[in-house]
C-alpha cells in the first residue's frame, strides 16, 4: 500500500467534502427550484424536499402587500376614548398581560408629549399639543438598533420593513431593551398567562424568559386585515405603504406637518405623527 | 497537578466546605428563578438589566488585568513578576467563569444560550463578546497550566506556549473593549454613548485587578510560606495607583463634557447619580462612598510611605475595589437606565433572591480560585524547596 | 488497591443513583399509548400520512415556525392539492382538539413535555356532533 495515513486522511476528508457539498447542490438545483424562488429554498424546501405530502409552501395569497409598512397617527382625530380602544384592542389579540408594577408588559400605551418627545422641549407650543397624550408603540425603524444588537437574530427585520420577535429563539437576554431608544420593549419577568384577561384563541401567549413588543400585526396582515390598533381607532392611526406615493399615509404626510420620535439617533422611525 | 488540591489542613476542607454551603443556598435561590423566572429580581421593563450584568462588567475587568503581570514580565523581562504571574493568569480564569455564570444566571431563557452559537450573528457585539471571552479563558488556561507544568518538571515550557503568552496580551485588552462595547454603542442611551467608556473600563480594570491581586498576594503571603517578594507587591501598588487616579481622572472628564454643554437628556442620568432626580435618590449614597474611597485609596497610594505599608496598602487596595465596584458595577449600569428613554424614573434595587444568586457565583469563582491557588502555591512551593 | 473502601462504597452509591429509573419503577407497566383520532364529523384527513406524521411531526412543526415567522410563508398546500393555514393551534389542534386524549398519550408515555404549550394555546376538545 502506499497510502500513508496522512494522505488517506486527506483523500477522506475532500471526499466528504464533495459529497456533502454534491449532495446540497442537488438539492438547490433540482427542478423548479430556482424558479419557485429568486431567494433562498425556505428551511423546510431544505429538509423535506420530496416529502410525503407538501407540493409547496408559499404566503397567503390575500395577504396585504407593502413595500414598506408605516403608520400615522393624527393626533387631530386621537382622542382618549379611540386611544383606549386601539390599545385594548392589541391586548386583546395578542394576549398582552396585564401585570401590575415595574414589571409590566407594553406594546402600546399613551403617553404625554414631554416624554415621548424628551429632547424638543417647546415651552410655548400649541397647548393641544403640549398636554395631549400620544399614542406610543415599537416604531419599526428602517435603521433598528435593536436589530443590530440581538446576538441570534431572535428580532430580525423583514423586507417589508417589520421589525419581528421570534419568541422560539430568543434567549432573553434583553440586549434588545437596551438598544431601543424608544422603550417600546417588554421583558417576560413571569409567566404571563394569569395575568390575560380574555384570552384571545387564535394568537398565542408567551412564556417567561423572552423579550416582546408590537408587531404591526404582521399576524392580521397575513390574512388581508388591518393592524387591531388602526381598526379600532376610529380612522385616527391610518397604516399604510410609506413606499407607494399614492397610498392614503403619504398623502396625509404631503398635506399635514409630522413628526417623529427622535430622529437625530438615525433610527428612521416609521411612526409618524400628525401635529 | 490537581492533586495538589486534594490534600490540604483543616482551614483549606472549612473553607471548602463553607463555599459549597453558599453554593448550594445560591443554587437554591437560582431553582426559584428558573422556575418563576426574573420576576425575583428587582429588575423592571427599565431597568432591564442589573445587578447580574453589573457584576458580570466588574469581573470582566477584573479578567482583563492578568495582563498587568503578563505584560511586564514576558514583554519586558521584568524578572520581579515571574513567580506571580500564575496568579494572575489563575485569576482571570475564576473571573471569567464567574462572568459566564453570571450571563447563565441572568438569561430569560438559560436552555437556549447556544442559540448564541448555533445563529452566529456578527453584528452584535454580544456575539463577539462571547468569542473573546471564551477565547481568553482557554487562552489563560493553557498559558496559565502548560508554564505551571513545565515549571514543576523542571523543563522550560513548550514554544508554541510563547505565541499563546503574547496573544493574551491584545486579547486581555479586547475583552473589555468588547464589553465597553456592548453599552457604548447603543443610540438611545445617552449615559453610555461615549468614546471614553472603553479606556474608563480598562483603567478601572487596571485599578481594580491589580488590587485584588495584591490582596490575594498578602493573603497567599499569610498563609502559605510562599512571599510575592516586597518589590512585586510595590510595582503593582505603583500600577494600581496610576490607574485609579486615571479612572477619577476619566470620570472627571465625563462630568465636564455633560456638565458644560448642559444638554439635558445627558445630565440628568448623572444628576440622579449624584443629586438624585425628583425625589429618586436611592443610589445617591453608593456613588459619594465610592468616590470617597477613590481619593482616599489615591491619597495613600501615591505617598509612598502609606503605600509601602504592609497595614495600609491592603486597606487602600480594598478601597481602590470598592469604588471600581460600585462605580462600574452599579452606578453605570443603573446611570444608564434610569430616567428611561421616556424621561421617566424607575429605581432599582436587588432583592434578597438576586443576592443570594450573586453570592453563589461569587462562591463559585473563589472556589475555582482557592482550588487553582491551591496547585499553583503547591507546585511552586514544591520546586522551590529543592 | 489503594482506598478500597473508600472506592467500593462510592461505586455503589454511583450505581444505586444510575440505576434509580429502573428500579422505581420496577413492577409498574405503564399502558401502551392509544392515542385517540377525532370524531369522523371533525376531522377525516391529515395534511399527510400517519407514518410520516408518526416519525416526523417535530420536524414539519419546527420548519413550520421558521416559514411563518422567518419568511412569512403561511400556507401549506400538500400532496392531496388542500390548502392549509401553518399553526399549532389553528390547524393540527383544529382537528387533533382533544390534546390529552391525542397528543399527550404518546407524550407521556414517552416522558416528553414539549414547551410549545407554553406559548401555544390549547382549545377546548370537540364534540362528537
Amino acid at each position: 500500500m502506499g497510502v500513508d495515513r496522512r494522505k488517506f486522511l486527506k483523500l477522506a476528508g475532500v471526499s466528504a467534502a464533495l459529497g456533502l457539498g454534491g449532495a446540497t447542490g442537488f438539492q438547490l438545483l433540482r427542478p423548479g427550484a430556482l424558479d419557485a424562488a429568486e431567494r433562498m429554498p425556505t428551511p423546510y424546501q431544505m429538509v423535506f424536499p420530496k416529502e410525503h405530502g407538501a407540493a409547496e409552501i408559499m404566503p397567503n395569497p390575500k395577504r396585504l402587500q407593502g413595500r414598506r409598512w408605516g403608520m400615522v397617527v393624527d393626533m387631530r382625530k386621537l382622542t382618549p376614548a379611540s386611544a383606549r380602544a386601539a390599545i385594548e384592542a392589541c391586548n386583546y389579540y395578542h394576549n398582552v398581560p396585564q401585570i401590575p408594577g415595574k414589571q409590566n408588559i407594553k406594546w402600546i400605551w399613551t403617553a404625554p408629549y414631554v416624554n415621548v418627545f424628551p429632547e424638543t422641549e417647546n415651552p410655548w407650543a400649541d397647548p393641544d399639543i403640549k398636554n395631549a397624550q400620544f399614542i406610543v408603540m415599537c416604531n419599526h425603524c428602517d435603521n433598528p438598533p435593536c436589530v443590530r444588537v440581538c446576538p441570534t437574530k431572535a428580532t430580525f427585520q423583514r423586507e417589508d420593513g417589520i421589525v419581528m420577535m421570534d419568541m422560539h429563539r430568543c434567549i432573553g437576554c434583553r440586549f434588545c431593551m437596551a438598544g431601543c431608544p424608544y422603550g417600546s420593549r417588554s421583558f417576560n419577568f413571569r409567566d404571563p398567562r394569569p395575568f390575560i384577561k380574555k384570552e384571545y384563541p387564535d394568537y398565542p401567549t408567551r412564556t417567561r424568559g423572552v423579550v416582546e413588543k408590537c408587531n404591526f400585526c404582521a399576524e392580521r396582515l397575513a390574512v388581508g386585515k388591518l393592524p387591531a390598533c388602526a381598526e379600532a381607532s376610529g380612522g385616527a392611526m391610518v397604516f399604510g405603504d410609506v413606499d407607494d406615493a399614492g397610498s392614503e399615509l403619504r398623502q396625509l404626510l404631503r398635506k399635514r406637518y409630522s413628526i417623529r420620535r427622535k430622529p437625530n439617533l438615525g433610527t428612521s422611525p416609521q411612526v409618524y405623527y400628525l401635529v | 497537578m490537581l492533586e495538589k488540591a486534594l490534600s490540604g489542613s483543616k482551614l483549606y476542607w472549612t473553607w471548602l466546605i463553607g463555599l459549597l454551603i453558599v453554593i448550594a443556598a445560591g443554587f437554591g435561590a437560582y431553582l426559584v428563578q428558573y422556575n418563576k423566572g426574573l420576576m425575583i429580581t428587582g429588575m423592571s421593563r427599565d431597568v432591564s438589566w442589573g445587578f447580574y450584568i453589573a457584576q458580570f462588567t466588574f469581573l470582566v475587568g477584573v479578567a482583563a488585568s492578568a495582563v498587568m503581570l503578563v505584560l511586564p514580565y514576558y514583554l519586558h523581562h521584568y524578572k520581579t513578576f515571574g513567580r506571580i504571574t500564575i496568579l494572575g493568569e489563575f485569576l482571570a480564569i475564576s473571573a471569567v467563569i464567574m462572568c459566564s455564570l453570571f450571563i447563565v444566571v441572568d438569561l430569560g431563557k438559560p436552555s437556549r444560550i447556544l442559540n448564541v452559537m448555533l445563529h452566529p450573528t456578527p453584528n452584535s457585539v454580544l456575539f463577539w463578546d462571547m468569542v473573546v471571552l471564551n477565547g481568553y479563558l482557554i487562552i489563560n488556561i493553557l498559558a496559565g497550566w502548560v508554564t505551571l507544568e513545565a515549571e514543576r518538571k523542571n523543563v522550560p515550557p513548550p514554544g508554541w506556549i510563547k505565541f499563546v503568552i503574547y496573544l493574551s496580551i491584545p486579547w486581555a485588552v479586547s475583552i473589555h473593549t468588547v464589553t465597553a462595547f456592548l453599552y457604548a454603542g447603543l443610540p438611545g442611551r445617552g449615559f453610555w454613548l461615549t468614546a471614553i467608556m472603553a479606556p474608563r473600563f480598562l483603567a478601572s480594570a487596571f485599578a481594580a485587578g491589580p488590587a485584588v491581586l495584591i490582596l490575594l498576594g498578602y493573603l497567599v503571603k499569610k498563609l502559605t510560606r510562599f512571599d510575592p517578594g516586597r518589590e512585586a507587591f510595590e510595582t503593582l501598588a505603583k500600577i494600581v495607583c496610576y490607574a485609579i487616579i486615571l479612572h477619577i481622572f476619566f470620570f472627571l472628564l465625563e462630568v465636564f463634557t455633560v456638565a458644560y454643554s448642559a444638554i439635558p437628556s445627558h445630565t440628568s442620568h448623572l444628576a440622579y447619580l449624584y443629586f438624585g432626580l425628583h425625589g429618586h435618590n436611592m443610589l445617591v449614597p453608593w456613588v459619594w462612598t465610592a468616590m470617597g474611597c477613590g481619593i482616599t485609596a489615591i491619597i495613600l497610594l501615591v505617598n509612598p510611605r502609606t503605600r509601602q505599608n504592609p497595614i495600609i496598602l491592603p486597606i487602600a487596595c480594598v478601597l481602590v475595589f470598592v469604588c471600581t465596584w460600585i462605580d462600574k458595577g452599579m452606578a453605570m449600569i443603573a446611570g444608564g437606565f434610569v430616567p428611561n428613554p421616556l424621561h421617566e424614573i424607575t429605581e432599582y434595587a436587588p432583592t434578597v433572591l438576586e443576592l443570594m444568586i450573586t453570592l453563589g457565583v461569587y462562591a463559585t469563582g473563589i472556589l475555582v480560585l482557592t482550588i487553582l491557588y491551591k496547585v499553583a502555591i503547591g507546585v511552586k512551593q514544591e520546586e522551590e524547596a529543592v | 488497591m489503594y482506598d478500597k473502601g473508600k472506592i467500593i462504597t462510592g461505586l455503589v452509591i454511583f450505581l444505586a443513583i444510575f440505576t434509580y429509573p429502573l428500579w422505581s419503577n420496577m413492577g409498574k407497566a405503564a399502558p401502551v399509548p392509544k392515542p385517540e383520532l377525532p370524531p369522523k364529523s371533525v376531522a377525516t384527513q391529515c395534511i399527510a400520512d400517519t407514518q410520516y406524521m408518526r416519525t416526523s411531526h417535530m420536524t414539519l412543526l419546527n420548519t413550520w415556525r421558521d416559514d411563518v415567522v422567518r419568511m412569512a410563508d403561511r400556507v401549506y398546500v400538500s400532496a392531496s392539492g388542500k390548502s392549509y393555514n401553518m399553526s399549532l393551534t389553528n390547524t393540527c389542534l383544529e382537528c387533533h382538539s382533544d390534546k390529552v386524549k391525542f397528543c399527550d398519550q404518546c407524550h407521556n408515555y414517552l416522558a416528553v413535555a414539549p414547551f410549545c404549550w407554553d406559548c401555544h394555546l390549547v382549545p377546548k376538545p370537540k364534540e362528537k356532533k
